[in-house]
Order: structure tokens, then sequence, then C-alpha cells
């Protein structure tokens, strides 16, 4: 229980916020609203989880939104060329690990600090598919959305998924042997390393792995319209390294859950449709999702002080 | 006869159980050079600490110029005249050197105009008065380890320091750095300068000293008139405080080592129990030049315990980063039951049966978030979890019984590495490398900052396991405990094997090896 405590404690604001909504607002609790918003943070769940890896690695990476937005138009290219749609998802999936595996490279290889090289490459494929594609939006053929489902068929298979991955990275983070080792490693590198673990290798691994996820999530993205926007993925940094802090996982490393980051990006997600349904301005939302990261970051701040004490 | 410089009475200081400080008694004059010697851990570096207001003292005077001093800060000792060169200078290495002067001297505001013109030239004079030939504009990082440090006896200097604190000063310099240091270490004694000097080197307190203070386990072992015809003739003449002292009998290197180790054994290892049988690990030669590590050869046999001791810095702690693959050796060889090795990698030491728990196992022994059952498997997954799957019910079951075995005390193996105490995280780390089932076990510093009891218990298991076959190379700066140990003692210096004891030995003999004692060792 109370080693838990930081994650409950952000389900149990979560709890909360439902509640109120469900005796101050139930026309939030509709159906189809709810789905759609499920669907619409799938990806950034799927992104969030590999973030989550990548944190308590104690390495971060602020390049997610512009890998995201590369493997989206590059999906969305090969989609029009007429490859079959599995095929296409594969290629986003392996693009996004080759462009995790270049900033691993960078980081674990030659020790470079996680922050500029992303912020770099960041930088980088943003602006170079920038001056490659000139904004030009894909058109995406016919099929393609929704992979070829029914609206609500293709929302469920979304979210299905995500929390399909979810449920896994949580289970082999705990139950396999690298789930550990990250966590080792984001403990204390050199201790793992004098225990016989790669930390090089470790944190190369958690920068492949999440670029494979952020491809993934590019095309859960992509099929949710008909075209392929080049300026997708904007600020996605912010939203799923806030949801990985608020949900519990320390930013030095070696500490979190991924139940924590679900809970953190749902608590996150819920604050601008609650203030619709509770008919506050919509001009709040920043405001107050900034007011619980800064809250989430003090109360970790509080405790590693109480800790060390 | 004027007051000292600085008087310390009965200075007492404790960490936690730990007492550092008994009760130390210690004066500068002025105009002389006070070296303070003892053995690592004997109290040199708490006693600077508390002098340069690092650390509080619990009780004891400190007097200044005659006058009581009720409490140091930093702050403080600037302002009263005390400053300290560390081995390491502390200066800014993107500064000039002007710049670094300035900043330590100037006590501008933060918004107030610099005089980069008086910058230069208060830093050109201070340089100048210790004979440095060093440009104010040079920038600290393209300085020399000894042109570094004259720049910090000048900021000392034109702070308007009276007591200079210089903590091993020549451990980094070649001979030729240490004669220009010497030169101005004179200098400054000829103006009235009090230095407290801090040297491993025997040989130093001889050519630089006046007087020598040797601390043991805390308390002042005594003080003696270091009397050397070659300073008497260079600097009599001028220093007129020091004659003062007469000296009657003449202090020899030798009676410098028995004050340092001369102690009772308080302490009652238990009996070696094993029989050394075949070599299992021999090293020829094996030199690593980033570890500063040179031609080390020795041999270990299964049931040994082999004693390493020798100063910090002696190159212990870097030979056994090279058996593990930390740092592999450049050059040298490796025999693993008489088959030569390669270990490039822990990943090698391991699979070859080598295990090392690190000194500092705060920092790189237990990871202290993880649970102490996760701790102990860290290094074993590909064994104990052969399948895809971690299996917490064999994890639990090992933990179960190496919590047994070493007695660990602990509410469980769930309890995570931060909630145990020092003797019980080192039970842990030691219980890891256990569990990879080794033939040669590396132990650096097993009892460092472990309590009395747990300090027995873990000897127990030390002699349980050389029992048991396994080669122990046991690395450690506790004397008593390498004597009391050991099948046969390596000591270390200079990153090399200075001589080869038997267990037998007595502390004398290691003490004289390791400080480098002409005779000694052969």
């Amino acid at each position: 229980m109370k080693k838990y405590f930081r994650e409950l404690s952000v389900a149990f604001a979560l709890a909360i916020l439902l509640l109120a909504l469900a005796v101050f607002a139930p026309s939030f609790y509709q159906p189809q609203p709810l789905l759609s918003l499920a669907t619409h943070e799938a990806p950034t769940l799927v992104v969030a989880c590999g973030m989550a890896l990548v944190i308590i690695c104690r390495q971060i990476d602020i390049s997610v939104g512009s890998m995201f937005a590369v493997c989206s138009v590059c999906a969305g290219l090969l989609a029009t060329m007429h490859w079959p749609l599995a095929l296409v998802i594969t290629a986003s999936v392996f693009i996004g690990a080759m462009m995790g595996a270049f900033n691993g490279a960078l980081i674990a290889g030659l020790g470079l600090p996680s922050i500029v090289v992303t912020l770099a490459t960041m930088v980088t494929w943003r602006e170079g598919l920038r001056w490659l594609r000139q904004g030009e939006f894909v058109n995406l053929p016919d099929g393609t959305q929704w992979f070829g489902l029914s609206q609500t068929g293709g929302q469920w298979t979304l979210v299905i998924v995500a929390l399909a991955i979810l449920i896994s990275l949580a289970l082999a983070m705990k139950k396999l042997s690298i789930g550990r080792f990250v966590y080792a490693v984001g403990s204390d590198a050199e201790a793992a390393r004098l225990a016989g673990i790669r930390p090089r290798l470790t944190t190369f691994f958690v920068f492949v792995f999440i670029g494979a996820l952020v491809g993934l999530a590019a095309m859960m993205n992509a099929v949710q319209s008909p075209q392929v926007d080049p300026q997708s993925g904007t600020g996605l940094e912010l939203k799923v390294i806030a949801a990985v802090v608020v949900g519990g996982v320390a930013i030095s490393g070696g500490r979190g859950n991924l139940w924590g980051v679900f809970a953190g990006l749902l608590l996150l997600a819920c604050v601008s449709p609650a203030l619709t349904h509770l008919h506050v301005e919509a001009y709040w939302e920043k405001a107050i999702q900034g007011a619980i990261i800064l809250l989430a970051v003090v109360a970790d701040g509080l405790r590693s002080r109480k800790q060390r004490n | 006869m004027t007051a000292p410089l600085l008087q310390l009475s009965s200075v007492t200081k404790s960490f936690g159980a730990v007492r550092a400080l008994k009760g130390v008694s210690f004066d500068l004059q002025a105009g002389e050079v006070h070296a303070l010697l003892g053995e690592n851990g004997a109290g040199k570096s708490t006693l600077i600490k508390i002098i340069t207001g690092a650390h509080q003292p619990d009780g004891g005077e400190i007097a200044i110029n005659g006058a009581r001093v009720e409490k140091l800060s930093p702050a403080s000792t600037h302002k009263l005249g005390i400053a300290c060169i560390y081995q390491q200078p502390a200066l800014f290495p993107d500064l000039t050197v002007a710049e670094n002067i300035g900043l330590r001297l100037e006590r501008a505001k933060n918004f107030s105009r610099v005089n980069w013109n008086s910058r230069r030239e208060q830093a050109q004079k201070l340089l100048q008065r210790i004979g440095a030939e060093i440009s104010p504009e040079a920038e600290v990082r393209s300085l020399s380890m000894p042109e570094q440090q004259l720049v910090e006896i000048a900021c000392a200097l034109g702070a308007g320091a009276r007591i200079v604190i210089m903590d091993e000063p020549t451990a980094s310099l070649t001979q030729k750095e240490t004669h220009l240091l010497f030169a101005v270490v004179r200098e400054l004694r000829k103006s009235g300068v009090g230095v407290i000097y801090i040297s491993h080197r025997l040989e130093e307190i001889f050519q630089l000293a006046d007087r020598v203070t040797v601390l043991r386990d805390g308390e002042s072992v005594g003080t003696r008139i270091v009397k050397s015809l070659n300073r008497l003739t260079v600097e009599s003449s001028s220093d007129s405080t020091i004659q003062q002292f007469n000296d009657s009998t003449t202090l020899t290197e030798s009676d410098l080592i028995k004050m340092m180790v001369g102690r009772e054994v308080s302490q009652i290892y238990p009996p070696s129990e094993s029989a050394p049988s075949e070599i299992v690990l021999a090293l020829k030669n094996l030199s690593c030049a980033a570890g500063g590590v040179k031609k080390v050869s020795l041999e270990i046999r299964a049931g040994e315990i082999l004693g390493m001791a020798g100063l910090v810095g002696a190159g212990r702690t870097e030979l056994a980063r090279i058996l593990f693959g930390i740092t592999p050796a450049d050059s040298g060889e490796i025999f693993l039951n008489g088959a030569q090795i390669k270990i490039h990698s822990p990943q090698d030491a391991v699979a070859n049966g080598i295990a090392y728990v690190p000194e500092d196992r705060r920092r790189h022994g237990v990871i202290l978030e993880l649970p102490i059952a996760q701790n102990m498997t860290m290094a074993i997954h590909k064994r104990i979890f052969p399948g895809t799957w971690l299996r917490f019910g064999a994890e639990k079951q090992l933990a179960l019984e190496f919590i047994r075995d070493l007695g660990v005390k602990t509410s469980g193996p769930d309890a995570p590495g931060n909630s145990l105490s020092g003797g019980n995280q080192q039970k842990v780390s030691l219980a890891r490398w256990l569990a990879t089932k080794p033939k040669i076990l590396i132990l650096d510093e097993p009892t460092q900052g472990v309590d009395v009891g747990a300090k027995s218990e873990i000897h127990k298991i030390i002699r349980a396991l050389a029992k048991d076959g396994l080669a122990v190379l046991m690395i450690s700066s506790d004397l008593p405990e390498i004597l009391g140990m050991s099948d046969r003692i390596a000591v270390m210096r200079g990153g090399t094997i200075a001589a080869m004891l038997p267990g037998k030995s007595d502390a004398h003999e290691v003490m004289a090896a390791a400080l480098g004692q002409k005779g000694a060792g052969e």
C-alpha cells in the first residue's frame, strides 16, 4: 500500500474528478463522446508508455512529436502507393524504431545527454519534413481510415490496441529481466554496470523501443482521419512527459510504473471535457493541467526531501 | 612567547556512532610548518574540516591568535585568515587566473563594475610574491596541477591568510614541481604564515616540517619536533620562533611509523581454518595506464585470504577494477587455473567466476530503490530465470536463504535497499556476488563504515567462504583487519606491489612498506 501511495493518490484524484462529474454533470457519461475521447487519447497512451520506460531509465526523449510527424507522413505516402495496410503499419513502426536507434546510438554510444540529442533531432526531423513536403497534406486512399472498418469498430480497435500495449508492457516491466534492468540502470547506472548489466545497451534499447511505439502511435492517429497532417504530433512530447510525471515516475529515474502513467494520462485528458460539462470556460484547461503537473512535482520533491532526512 | 596562531583543545567530533575525533589538541605557531600524519581514517580530514568550518565540533575549544572562537563557518574562517589548499584545486577552469583570484578576493556587490586593470595587477603582484611565473591572462584549464596549486596559494595570500592548510599537495606532482612548491612553502613560512601540511610522504615531512603531530584512531598520539639538518642549514637564521622549541631526541621515520600504527588490538578476529591449496588466479605484469596500475604480479590460492594493504590512491581499487573488467588492462597476463584469460567487461569477469564487492556500497553496491531480493538476483538473471519470465518464487527462496545464512537484519526480501543499515547493505551486496557462485571474490573495504557487531559478522562470513575454498582478495585500509584476517598480505604503493608479507606480519612492517620507507618490504 505504502509502496504505491503515489500511484494510488493519482488514481484517487481521478476518481474524485469522475465522481464530481457523475454528480454535477452526468451528461459527461455518454458512450459516443467517451469513446471519441478514448480514441483520441489512445496514441498518446502508447507514446506515454514508451516515455515512461525512457524516464525510468533516467533519460528523456523530447523528439517524440517530430518522430510522430515523420512516421505519419511516411506511412501516408506508403499507403498512397497502395502498400497493404499491415505492411504500412510495420513500416511506420520500423521507421520510428530507426529514428529511436539514431537517438539511442548518440546517447548510449557516445554518452551524450539525452535532452540535447533529442532536442536536436526534434528540430531536425520536424524542419526536414517541412522542407521536403512543404507542409503538404497526404490524402489517404479509401479503406485506410479506421482500417477500413466502421467508425465505431475502428475506434474500439484503437482503444483495445492501446490498452493491450499498456497491459503487456506493465507486465513485461515486472516480469521480464529487461524491465528490471531498466529500473536498475535508472536508479544507478554504475551500480548496475558493476552488477553485470549493460547500461548502455539498456539505454539504447529504450530509445529504439519508444521510437517503435511512436511509429505505431502515428499509425493509430493517421487512420482517424482521411488526411495526414504533416504538423501532427506538435506538442506531443509535453503532453506525454506531463502524463508520465503526474503518474508518479521519478524524473530522476528508477521509480514509477505504467499504471500510474495511465492514471496520470486519464486525469489530464479528462480536464478539458470536464470543464465543458461543468460549464467552466475552456481557457482554464491548460492552467489546470499545469497546476496538476506542478502539484505532482512538488509532491515528489517533498517526498524525496523527506527520504533524504 | 606569543599566543599561537591556532590552538585546538580537546576537540571532539562524532558522526552517528563513529567517533572521528576523541579529544584532539593541536597548535600552530606563526612561521612554522606543522605536519599532520596518520593512517587513512585516523581523523586528519575531520580535523581539517573543523578548522575550515566545514564541520562543527561536538566539544572542545578553538582559539585563533589567543582569542577563543565560538563558531567557525566557511565564511568566517575566510575572514579569520584560514585558507585550505586541496589536492584537487577548487578553481574555475574556464576563467582566467586573474578572474579566479578576483572572484575569491573581491567583496564586490553583484552589479558593481569590474575594474579589469586592477584585477590583473593584483593577480600579477600576488603571483610574483610567491615567485610563480604564470600569466594572469592564462585560462586555468591550460595550467598544470602545480601551477593551479600556486594560484590557490596566491589566492590565500591575497586574502591575507595567516593559516594555510595544504592537504597532500604533492600527491600528483613530479619531483621538480614538488621542489618548486616547497620553495613557496618556505617563503610562506618566512613571511610568518603558519602552514598545516598533510602528507603521506615521510621524506617530505623531514624536508619541510618543523613539527609533526601524529593522529591515530581520532586521537593525537603526540607532537614531535622534526630535526632535519637539511632544513636547519637552509632556514635556521630566519626562524626565530622555531628556536624556542628544543628537541632532545632525533626523530626517525621509524619512530613516526611506530606512532601511527602502535595500537592495541581491540578486536578478536576469527582464526584461520582454511589450508590454501592450488593457485586459482595469477597475474603477470598487469598494467593499466588509465588506472595508474603498473606491472602487478601476484597469485591467489583457493581457500586463501590475500589482504591488500596500502594507502588511499596506491592503486588497490584500480587493480580490482582491472580484474573485474571495468577498466581493462593495457598489458600483462591473467591466468585462471593456469589458463590465460582476457577480461574486457564485468560480464567476462562474472563468466570466469570473479566477483567484486565494490567499496562505497551506498553508491555502487546496492541499488537503494530496489528490494533486497531484486538486488540479490541482479547478477544472476540468466541462471535463476532460464525462461522468458522472472520467477518470483525462486527469487524469494534464494533471498530468504541468503538473509538467513548471512544474518541480514530486515523485515523481509521485499524491503528496499535503503531501509537497511550499512552492515546489512554490505551483506546484501555480498549475497549478490555469492549468488554468482564465484571462485574468486574481491572485497573492497568490506567493513568500511560498518558498526562493530556487523563487522565481526562479516569477518566470520569471509572466513567461512575461504574455508569453502573461495580465493578471497580483501582490500582494506583497516590495518588490524588486514593483519587479523589475511593469510598473506600484499602491500601496494604507487600502483604496484611494494611488498609481499606473511599473514603474521606486524603493523610496523606493513605501514613501512605502504609508506615506502627505505629498506622495508624486502
